[in-house]
């Protein structure tokens, strides 16, 4: 299995999604450079956190204009899966290719922890191997995480169980006091329409190994053909 | 050339627009950078202080050829704003 991340100017977790992908769980990696025309022969492509292009105008503005986002584009339309983590998910929002969009932490600070996500769909690619209601943990980093989108598009995202994860309390409760950055509904993740493309602030490519304090980013990362047998 | 914002050359004067872009979240959201000065001002006394927004300026210089406002407008759809969360106004200004 072949997986690309791609490289912006100012990403900054690229390394540790290339660490995970490859040492960890098995796949063939290459980092693509953002001014890249195509992403032809891979299986996944990873849009890693960070700060591309220093976050200038908004998260992820700039980077939707970067050629690489044309191929993310074409490669989601055949039904390539799409993982955008952290910056990586305000850029897929930027680009149009998720619904909403990530605004500043309510309480304004930069949040580095772990906290914990609820599973709340697990009959996609990206959540098949957990169970419904499974707790993970998994950290954050950022400081615009808030997820926000108008009513209509919100209705949309629960009636198709687009929202795959929440932040939640250790035991899988929801409450404000869990809910890190403020987002609508506690949103922690979400898929497009046709579940091939997923973003979500929580990084599970720091969660890969024991070390770390947490495995349950490994599941996240295994796309639906992947065999689990190759798990280190 | 001066501060002015006209370009003197070949004895002609050309006038250079610019362009004044307010860029807001929009009112349906939360603003926490204007809660967080609100109740700010509200410590400092500023009692009279009923709500803050935070939002973007943007000053831009063109090139004095074809429609100010048109061109801005699509700078603003296409990369100032983000339609999903913010509002935007501008003004052109020939000096």
């Amino acid at each position: 299995m072949r997986a690309a991340v791609v490289v912006f100017p100012g990403s900054n977790c690229d390394r540790d999604a290339y660490h995970a992908l490859r040492d960890v769980l098995g796949y063939s990696v290459n980092y693509v450079w953002h001014a890249e025309p195509d992403l032809n022969g891979y299986d996944l492509v990873v849009l890693p956190g960070g700060f591309s292009y220093g976050d200038y105008l908004r998260p992820g503005a700039i980077a939707r204009f970067a050629p690489i986002m044309d191929a993310v584009r074409t490669f989601a339309e055949h039904g390539g899966q799409v993982i955008g983590i952290c910056n990586g998910f305000q850029i897929l929002c930027e680009a149009g290719l998720l619904p909403g969009a990530l605004t500043r932490n309510i309480g304004l600070k930069f949040i580095c922890k772990h906290v914990y996500i609820r599973v709340e769909n697990n009959e996609t690619p990206f959540t098949r191997l957990f169970r419904k209601g499974e707790v993970l943990r998994l950290p954050i980093a950022h400081g615009d995480g808030r997820y926000v989108c108008d009513e209509a598009t919100l209705r949309q995202l629960e009636a198709r169980r687009q929202t795959l994860f929440r932040y939640c309390a250790p035991d899988g409760s929801l409450s404000e006091a869990w809910n890190p950055n403020g987002s609508m509904q506690a949103i922690a993740g979400v898929a497009n329409e046709t579940f091939n493309v997923l973003g979500l602030m929580p990084h599970p490519e720091r969660a890969c190994e024991a070390l770390l304090g947490s495995v349950d980013g490994r599941r996240i990362l295994l796309p639906a053909t992947y065999s689990t047998a190759s798990i280190r | 050339m001066t501060g002015t914002g006209v370009i003197v050359s070949k004895g002609y004067n050309w006038v250079m627009p610019k362009a004044r872009v307010y860029i807001t979240l929009k009112p349906t959201l939360l603003d926490a950078q204007g809660r967080t000065i609100e109740n700010a001002l509200h410590q400092l006394g500023f009692n009279g202080v009923r709500s803050v927004r935070v939002g973007k300026y943007i000053e831009i210089e063109l090139a004095p050829d074809g429609d100010p406002s048109v061109q801005i407008e699509a700078m603003c759809q296409q990369l100032l704003a983000n339609p999903v969360i913010e509002q935007y106004r501008y003004e052109v200004i020939d000096e």
